[in-house]
């Protein structure tokens, strides 16, 4: 047995501020976990499409979360050597830097109120219009936008911003400048990872791009300072958290994603880690290369270490994984658990032909269709609900096949093995559906929550908890790992007939509807 | 012919009873329609109402069926969704022992393999799931046979087959295992099923008390034996994940 020497520390706490709820875990030096807790905020739906949070609301939580976890932990401040933040990417804040006051709730990733503003603009040019230098097409989720729309919604807002009194943030800021002493000397930065999903950063400088700024409309004074991912931003100050863990740093900050990817140790180029809840996210680290995506994929930056070179990855998102499974079990009745999804879909050897397209909102990577709807397709009377089980499971294989297609074909890399995670991984069957389709490994780590891993890691570099991403990589243990088995003629075939159905679900929207 | 219980004859007469749509009965009824003393009828209720197979309407205090009888043969515990709630639990077992962990359920007069997780040391590992293991000899198959009945019956019509010269087959030695690994809550495989592996397991219980697979860790016999015994500290360790499981299924803590 190795020595359970985790309660005696020095530890690393990292916050996960979510997009449903704020978590914050304590680690031990071999990344194990040794306290967690966790608040739910509410969703706000003030109108259909938009998503918004309280910020006063989830700093609050944060505050809760990090002292119930210290509690928890049965530890003190002495034991803690550093705090580190991941978040819920895209979602926008705007703040008075003289009272701490949210000017308005923020507007959440998912919120879609700024589609019609992107589309005006995109110009003549269209959704590209600034995807070389930011990696991004002009979609809602991401950040510029949102604070567009709020200096223009906002009654005085603009005049306030104008006069300096506003602050923009990503939720890391937000966190990173209360923690550090908010109204007095809170520090306004943001990382690069959450900088590169604002539409606002040139991705080769890795500073605020002056030019789509203005185009987008949003003044260059309210923004953060840009800083790397690991590094001390300040120390805990003032308030009731100060009392509690006052003078420890705030190292770290990365998007959730990135974080993930941070925390499976994805450090080398190739190296992919794909998430699996409802939806699906897959980056793969491609170094030091900014690739530009023909692909439909984002080009994102992974991460920086204090003044190292930036790593920048490649990143595609699945809508529908887990939802499908649960769409099975709520809409259709099929079955009673989302585990017993396994168990139907192991009742028969194959999919009898049947191939589940769940595009329920559109597809997204690599296609981009909003006009496609799901489909059922390769439908006989031979087709029985365990069918249509496995049929689901394929679904969320053959769209992480897509996925690495489009890695492959941007970046130049084969895919070398899979680390996933997310909740999707104890489906021993799809795991190994998955192998079989990408024919390569899968393989599924240890620590299940490699987000805050991820923060945590990051943080402990800046500190010098750790020395080196080897001794990170060294922590890394594989719990399970899949093996393809799946001959080669057989997958070919198969993944034609999906392509096919994938086909079929486009166009199903007439052009008008689109635009609604 | 033996002689049938005259009380379980007036219990089966009562759900009889109760059943057959929407019916509620308060206790003088059932007393005269069975021609019971009320007291008698009473114990019988009171009985059958502890075990959940008849419920009382608080308001009224009417008898009518009990939840448990829609329970029945109908539900049974899907392996993945064990799977899925043992998931972080023997990550853990996994990281604090050092060792590999399997999670075993019965099937077809074996132990199924349906979670393993790799020894975190990062050799080259093949993932078993799916696999099967003999009943008598590994501790998986100790914990199964001595705590479910069914499982029981199976060993003991089955060959119990010798993989080893330790591993147990005469039918009276085999019980007075049984017998010391559910005195104990756990069970013990050394060098029984394989030359120079052993194995410690611990049975997983779910909310109706009922076992319903056993989980623990397997290694080489010079890690998991120090001076001759089994360490403690991992006989701890594989009680724990079992109790965690149990507790995430809903079992009461025990």
């Amino acid at each position: 047995m190795t020595d359970d020497a985790h309660t005696a520390g020095p530890f690393i706490a990292a916050i996960d501020q979510g997009t449903t709820s704020s978590r914050c875990i304590v680690f031990d030096r071999d990344g194990r976990i040794v306290s967690v807790d966790q608040k739910e905020h509410e969703q706000i739906f003030p109108k259909p499409g938009w998503v918004e949070h309280d910020a006063n609301e989830i700093w609050t939580n944060v505050q809760e979360v990090v002292a119930g976890a210290i509690q928890k932990a049965g530890i003190t401040r002495d034991d803690i050597k550093a705090i580190g933040i991941t978040n819920q990417r895209e979602t926008t804040l705007l703040w008075d830097k003289n009272t701490g006051e949210p000017v308005h709730n923020a507007i959440v990733w998912q919120d879609t109120r700024t589609d019609t503003l992107c589309k005006e603009l995109g110009r003549n040019v269209g959704q590209d219009r600034f995807r070389r230098e930011t990696g991004l097409p002009l979609a809602s989720y991401f950040a510029g936008p949102k604070a567009r729309w709020l200096l223009d919604n906002v009654e005085g807002l603009r005049e306030r911003a104008e006069a300096g009194d506003i602050l923009f943030g990503t939720m890391d800021t937000w966190v990173i400048w209360n923690l550090t002493g908010g109204v007095d000397g809170g520090k306004h930065y943001t990382d690069v990872t959450n900088a590169s999903r604002t539409m606002l950063m040139n991705l080769h400088t890795l500073e605020w791009d002056p030019k789509i700024a203005e185009s987008i409309g949003v003044p260059l004074s309210m923004l953060p300072e840009i800083r790397s991912s690991a590094e001390v931003y300040g120390e805990v100050t003032g308030g009731p958290l100060g009392e509690l863990l006052g003078g420890i740093p705030v190292a770290s900050a990365l998007g959730d994603q990135q974080a993930a990817l941070f925390g499976q140790t994805c450090f080398a180029e190739g190296e992919a880690k794909s998430t699996y809840g409802t939806g699906t996210f897959m980056l793969m680290n491609t170094g030091d290369k900014i690739i530009n995506s023909y692909s439909g994929l984002l080009t994102t930056v992974g991460y920086r270490i204090g003044n190292d070179a930036p790593v920048y990855a490649l990143e595609g998102s699945i809508a529908v994984t887990g939802s499908l499974v649960q769409w099975m079990r709520d809409q259709m009745g099929l079955i009673s658990t989302a585990a017993e999804i396994e168990t139907l879909a192991s009742s028969v050897e194959d999919n009898g032909g049947a191939y589940f397209v769940p595009a329920f909102s559109g597809l997204f990577a690599p296609y981009w269709r909003s006009d496609a709807r799901g489909v059922i397709a390769g439908l006989t009377r031979y087709v029985t609900k365990a069918h249509l089980a496995r049929a689901v499971l394929e679904a969320t294989a053959w769209q992480t096949r897509e996925i690495t297609d489009a890695m492959t074909k941007d970046s130049g890399v084969e895919l070398a093995a899979l680390k996933v995670d997310g909740g999707m991984t104890s489906n021993n069957l799809l795991m190994q559906t998955l192998s079989d389709f990408l024919d390569a490994p899968v393989v599924r780590p240890m620590v299940a929550e490699t987000t805050c891993l991820g923060a945590a890691y990051a943080a402990g570099l800046a500190v010098g908890f750790w020395t080196n991403t080897d001794d990170l990589r060294a922590n890394w243990r594989r719990a399970a790992e899949w093996t393809p088995n799946m001959d080669a003629e057989k997958r070919d075939r198969e993944y034609k007939s999906w392509l096919k159905a994938v086909e079929r679900s486009m166009g199903w929207l007439e052009d008008s509807s689109v635009e609604e | 012919m033996a002689r049938n219980i005259q009380s379980l004859e007036r219990a089966a007469a009562m759900l009889r009873l109760l059943g057959g749509g929407e019916r509620r009965l308060g206790l003088s009824d059932i007393a005269s329609s069975l021609g019971l003393a009320k007291g008698t009828a009473h114990g019988i209720l009171r009985t059958l109402q502890q075990e959940g197979f008849v419920e009382q309407e608080p308001a009224s205090g009417r008898y009518q069926l009990g939840a448990e009888l829609l329970r029945l043969g109908t539900t049974y515990l899907d392996v993945h969704e064990l799977r899925a709630r043992a998931l972080v639990w023997t990550d853990d077992l996994a990281r604090s022992s050092g060792e590999s962990v399997h999670l075993g359920v019965l099937h077809q007069r074996g132990v199924l393999i349906v979670h393993h997780v790799f020894r975190p040391d990062d050799s080259r590992q093949v993932l078993e799931v799916g696999a099967m293991q003999p009943l008598h000899s590994t501790a998986l198959g100790k914990v199964l046979s001595a705590f479910d009945p069914v499982a029981h019956s199976e060993v003991l019509e089955a060959e119990r087959k010798s993989f080893t010269d330790r591993t147990i087959s005469d039918l009276e030695g085999f019980e007075g295992v049984l017998d010391l690994t559910r005195a104990r809550g756990y069970a013990a495989d050394v060098e029984e099923t394989w030359e120079g592996v052993a194995s410690i397991a611990a049975p997983i219980h779910d909310r109706r008390r009922m076992p319903v697979g056993a989980v623990g860790v397997t290694g080489a016999v010079e890690r998991l034996c120090r001076d001759g015994e089994l360490r403690p500290e991992l006989i701890a360790a594989v009680r724990d994940c079992a109790r965690a499981v149990s507790r995430d299924l809903g079992a009461a803590r025990f």
